[in-house]
């Protein structure tokens, strides 16, 4: 039995100005114990899904099971077996942090859970925070109260989604040690994050998904594998030949172009020897995350357009 | 699929609720000065200006000053007003603040819910009551001919109006149509519910109108406690309040159950 399952989910949203899909036929299953990333960009119905996983929104088809619960006729079972940190930053302005953990642990009827709320804050470094009123907190400090909250019943699943979103290095590395020592010990984990660097250095698979459909789903290795090996990277402040400007990805004085094998990457500097493109600080980098990523949404958009 | 869940699930149907219930009277016991205070000192200044004014010149029953008829239907008002204004409020200020969501992800059935919110309102409801009555009593005792009917009309209408807020927070998105809501059809409700007068005294089209609004006959019930005579009899009263309430409490947990506003 998976730790979660989609099967089949699609939800539609019935506005004023027409009709929107935001997930059409999503299937995937992540297994115990995973670590599991969930990419895509705005708008492609990351949260939607991770809403419908958590009973705060309804698929229009399809089935959702968190560890064999289906998350409407067993939602009781399934939503204690799960913990959501959300997106928006919320608190209740009326409690200190540890009432609000107390309230939180009490929803899931677990009573007199002191030991584990002051382990909850100890390792996310709110021990000293713990009498303040939530008013109070800075914004990183409030995201690390919404970690506690969602992980304060033991929940074996745990939904981050987009929990680092403008948050400071500091808070960053605290938080993905927390949930790595968390992943060890057996808890599974979904993540959704714009930072693939983040990704690819904690997913052990990732599903990518784009305008509501899955369009990859393999392990991090793989991906990476599978798609462009280098990168060259350079500096430049002459325009690129129409060829060479069609593959790159440019930020500024910044060019990339991805490159399968080493004969690639010499065939790529002779076109630019050819073309007298002066370059500076040119360096050949290994592909990361952010290349595939681009790769397979652009390779999402030319299948659409053909 | 069905879009409809289980008013209860599982071996503890209200698990959790006890929890709910807790943190709601913890909410508005942390400002009582704005939820109890304050709602007492505006029923003590209504009870000042109309006694004072009127007194003289209103005669309700035999053998009752304008005062003393005046101080039952002001604590009642209180208690109606407030139960209702915990659940509107409490649910209003977490669905915009968006705080909803902590709630929304547990496995607390609809049941529980309504269970926990409409019970903190009642304590809210009957808190101010109180309070309200321990201040007015000493203008113009009102006697009390039959607690038993106090104490069943003071839950009941607590009750009705905790699930009334519970719709009207359940519906509303901004602040501005809760406001509506109670602006126009509480308030309204409420002041036309015989409040500051016998419906006796009314001309006979409004009369009958009156009799069609379910807050009089909580009024008029509650009120036949204190002195032993109302405008209907309170078995009445009990059998409309009674059916208003059944319907009302119907109404929210079809709303819970079926995630309206809720969950999309």
């Amino acid at each position: 039995m998976p730790a979660v399952s989609f099967q089949g989910v699609a939800k539609t949203f019935f506005g004023p100005r027409g009709t929107l899909r935001a997930l059409d036929g999503v299937s995937f299953d992540i297994e115990r114990g995973e670590f599991f990333g969930l990419l895509g960009p705005n708008g492609a119905g990351k949260t939607t899904l991770i809403s419908i996983l958590a009973g705060l929104a309804r698929a229009t088809e399809g089935r959702v099971s968190v560890m064999g619960h289906d998350v409407v006729e067993s939602y009781a079972d399934a939503r204690r077996s799960l913990g959501i940190v959300p997106q928006e930053l919320v608190f209740d302005p009326f409690f200190s942090v540890r009432e609000t953990l107390r309230i939180q642990s009490g929803y899931f009827g677990v009573r007199h859970n002191d030991d584990w709320i002051d382990e909850l804050l100890a390792g996310l470094g709110l021990a000293d925070k713990a009498g303040a009123n939530m008013r109070q907190l800075s914004g990183g400090m409030k995201r690390r109260v919404l970690v506690a909250q969602a992980l304060v019943h033991r929940p074996p699943v745990i939904v981050l989604d987009e929990p680092t979103a403008g948050v400071d290095v500091e808070l960053r590395q605290t938080l993905w040690q927390f949930v790595a020592r968390l992943n060890k010990q057996g808890h599974t984990v979904l993540l959704t994050t714009h930072y693939l660097e983040e990704a690819e250095a904690l997913c052990g698979r990732i599903a990518m998904l784009k305008q509501g459909r899955i369009v990859a789903l393999d392990r991090t290795a793989n991906l990476l594998a599978a798609t462009a090996g280098s990168v060259l990277r350079f500096k430049t402040d002459d325009a690129l030949p129409p060829d060479l400007a069609a593959r790159a990805r440019v930020t500024g004085r910044i060019a990339q172009i991805a490159a399968h094998d080493a004969s690639e990457v010499e065939q790529l500097l002779a076109r630019l020897r050819a073309a007298a493109v002066r370059v500076e600080d040119l360096e050949i980098g290994r592909a990361d995350l952010e290349d595939v990523f681009l790769e397979i949404m652009q390779g999402a958009i030319a299948e659409e357009a053909a | 699929m069905s879009a409809v869940l289980p008013a209860t699930q599982g071996a503890r149907p209200l698990a959790g609720s006890r929890t709910l219930f807790y943190k709601e009277l913890l909410r508005f016991w942390k400002v009582a000065f704005q939820t109890v205070a304050a709602p007492v000192l505006t029923a003590v200044l209504y009870l000042l200006i109309f006694g004072h004014v009127l007194e003289d010149h209103v005669k309700v029953y035999d053998r009752i000053g304008y005062t003393s008829f005046l101080i039952p239907g002001l604590v009642m008002m209180s208690v109606l007003q407030n139960a209702f204004a915990n659940t509107s409020s409490s649910l209003i200020q977490s669905k915009i603040t968006g705080n909803l969501v902590f709630l929304l992800v547990t496995p607390l059935s609809p049941l529980a819910w309504y269970v926990a919110y409409v019970g903190a309102s009642v304590v809210r409801g009957l808190a101010v009551g109180t309070g309200v009555l321990v201040v007015t009593v000493w203008f113009a005792p009102p006697g009390l001919v039959q607690p038993a009917w106090i104490l069943v009309f003071a839950l009941l209408g607590a009750g009705l109006m905790g699930s009334l807020g519970l719709i009207a927070g359940l519906w509303a998105e901004k602040f501005d149509q809760m406001a509506a809501f109670q602006n126009f059809i509480v308030m309204p409700m409420t002041f036309l519910a015989g409040v500051f007068y016998s419906v006796h005294s009314l001309p006979p089209f409004w009369h009958a109108v009156s009799q069609l609004n379910p807050f009089f006959y909580m009024v008029d019930g509650f009120r036949h406690g204190f002195f032993g005579v109302s405008d209907v009899s309170p078995w009445l009263s009990l059998g409309v309040v009674l059916a208003t309430f059944a319907i009302v409490a119907g109404v929210t947990l079809r709303l819970l159950q079926t995630g309206y506003k809720l969950r999309h």
